[in-house]
């Protein structure tokens, strides 16, 4: 007798033809975001859950149902389950008005009722009057629209989207989040939403999910898995680009820290780490802080670090800065407002002091990012 | 004008028409989405007709119609006549020359349609068969009306292979192609002028519902 989950529950492992070793959960009510770069497996995932992918090996369950088990020889066709999904395409049925592409999917309910239903889902993603339409008259985001509504009137157990903001522009993309944002507090189901973008997964999703080569290497938190990479390769996933190695040290007064290219670190140094012990870490960008010029008498905050501006991009409000510290192979990265870096005249060849806040470095097994990059 | 003539090419247009439709949907879809092993000598097979002379697959026919054929003795222990110079052995001469006809436009209109198009109608609950009519057929119906019209062309005007298996039978295998060629072998123009009128005539409406239907229906939603 399978145990009863509440939400879904995703298990699958394969060799071929992509390499899978994924295992994910999603409640009810709750947004997982996959994140990965193309090729880490996030739609094959998706396409194993709607059943357009049987894994080699592994199992689906939503509720109460088992969608597939390889162990009990169980994979239930893609019509046998209730997934709604929003193709990164849209994938809308390019003959049938958007009301016919919405009704298209509602066999489960009587014929007299198709209609209402059909115009209510419209309504619902507010493309009322453009019920007559055919998807090439309407623009993108009616498109994407279209599509969320089709994959809802299937009163599905699962909500899947994939990628489904690519498609758009910039400006519709934020209007669309939105709307997802309001849409998905009014849905009491599971929705697992792939992506590869790191924002846009931190502004719709509980929590995310770090994929790579088709293994799942971190859940967590959006905020939890940015600040606290499980290790470098997903620091590296999740574009943190601070990840140095040092070794645990103790420092004076019976603490732990961090010996980091003949520098002491403070540092929160997790009891798991053993001094001596080689280790790898990371701070984000907001962790590495500025000293102000017009303060340069008060004494220095945890950590101070001394550089020279060795690059320096900016992009519209945020002015990033890699620093280049004595006797580091890499540089060191921080963010600064736009307006700060021009009050202070910072340009290339600046020298800065800058802290690297104690809170903010995160410490990790130490385990070279390369190694998991694709060559 | 022979009447008899072109009644029987009309019975062999459409009757081929007829059997070749979901004989030429299933292979059509079955090229156009599985990927199998030997799946373009299956392709280079079915377009033989295009390119071979239609004496060369007249002769073969033929011999794979004789009484010493497994096909002949099969059929005419079943029907106690011969396959060969009769109305059943055109038909079936008929649908293997017809065979690219039916199936290239076809194809290609399946082809058309996108994977996640039809992977989006199987999540939308549909069943494989209602899938295929709401979905597949409407977006690949100007294939399959492309593939009937030239089917039904190129029948009334198939003459090489007709003759071969066939002969000049009247009421039985002359058909208008053979009856426009009798005629000028009895130097009698104004009767072959006639026939061959009605034969351009249809070929021209052919091609041009051929050519009406075959912008693709499908178009990127982007």
């Amino acid at each position: 007798m399978p145990e009863a989950h509440a939400g879904l529950h995703l298990r699958v492992a394969q060799h071929a033809p992509i390499p899978l070793e994924a295992q994910i959960d999603c409640a009810p009510g709750e947004t997982l975001a996959l994140v990965g770069p193309s090729g880490s497996g996030k739609s094959t995932i998706l396409r194993c859950i709607a059943g357009l992918h049987a894994a080699g090996e592994g199992r689906i369950v939503c509720g109460a149902d088992t969608w597939f088990d390889t162990s009990a020889g169980i994979d239930r066709t893609p019509q046998a389950r209730s997934t709604g999904l929003v193709f990164q395409s849209y994938a809308l049925f390019p003959h049938l008005t958007a009301l016919g592409n919405v009704t298209a999917a509602m066999s489960h309910r009587p014929p007299a009722e198709r209609d209402r239903r059909g115009r209510e889902l419209l309504h619902r993603v507010h493309l009322e009057g453009l019920e007559a339409r055919r998807p090439a008259e309407l623009s993108g985001g009616q498109q994407q629209r279209v599509a969320v509504a089709r994959a809802l009137a299937r009163d599905p157990q699962v909500l899947l989207l994939d990628e489904p903001f690519s498609a758009v522009d910039q400006v519709t993309r934020q209007k669309l989040y939105r709307e997802l944002s309001e849409l998905r507090r009014t849905l009491a189901l599971p929705i697992v939403l792939v992506t590869h973008d790191l924002d846009e997964a931190a502004m719709l999703a509980d929590r995310m999910s770090i994929l790579h080569r088709g293994r799942t290497l971190q859940t967590g938190t959006p905020r939890e898995v940015r600040t606290r990479p499980a290790d470098p390769l997903v620091a590296s996933l999740v574009d943190v680009r601070n990840v140095f190695d040092a070794r645990v040290v103790a420092l004076a007064g019976g603490v732990r820290g961090l010996e980091w290219q003949g520098r002491l670190l403070e540092a929160t140094v997790p009891s798991h780490f053993a001094t001596g012990e080689r280790v790898a870490w990371c701070i984000p960008m907001a962790g590495v802080r500025l000293k102000r010029r017009d303060r340069a008498a008060e004494p220095d905050r945890e950590n101070p670090v001394d550089g020279q501006v060795s690059e320096c991009v900016t992009l519209g409000e945020d002015t990033t800065l890699a620093l280049r510290v004595d006797g580091l192979p890499a540089p060191l990265w921080l963010r600064l407002s736009t307006h700060i870096a021009e009050r202070d005249e910072i340009r290339l060849g600046t020298a800065l002091h800058v802290c690297l806040l104690a809170e903010a470095l995160h410490v990790m097994p130490w385990r070279d990012a390369a190694e998991g990059t694709d060559p | 004008m022979d009447g008899t003539a072109l009644v029987l090419s009309l019975q062999l247009a459409s009757a081929t028409v007829v059997l070749l439709l979901p004989v030429g949907l299933i292979v059509a879809r079955a090229l156009a989405w599985r990927r199998f092993t030997g799946r373009r000598w299956v392709e280079a097979a079915l377009a033989l007709p295009l390119v071979l002379p239609p004496t060369v697959l007249g002769f073969y026919l033929l011999v794979a119609f004789g009484a010493g054929s497994p096909l002949g003795q099969a059929f005419e222990a079943l029907t106690g006549s011969t396959l060969a110079f009769s109305f059943a052995g055109l038909l079936v001469a008929s649908l293997v020359v017809n065979l690219p006809f039916a199936i290239q436009p076809m194809q290609r209109a399946f082809e058309a349609i996108p994977d996640d198009v039809r992977a989006a109608a199987a999540c939308c609950g549909m069943s494989p068969w209602r899938i295929f009519t709401r979905i597949e057929l409407p977006l690949a119906w100007s294939g399959v009306l492309s593939a009937m019209v030239l089917t039904f062309a190129h029948t009334l005007g198939e003459f090489g292979v007709v003759l071969m298996v066939g002969g000049s039978i009247p009421g039985e295998t002359k058909t208008i192609s053979i009856a426009i060629y009798d005629r000028m072998q009895a130097f009698d123009a104004s009767g072959a002028a006639t026939m061959a009128a009605v034969l351009l005539a249809c070929s021209l409406v052919a091609i041009a519902i051929a050519y009406s239907t075959s912008r693709p229906r499908v178009r990127t939603a982007a």
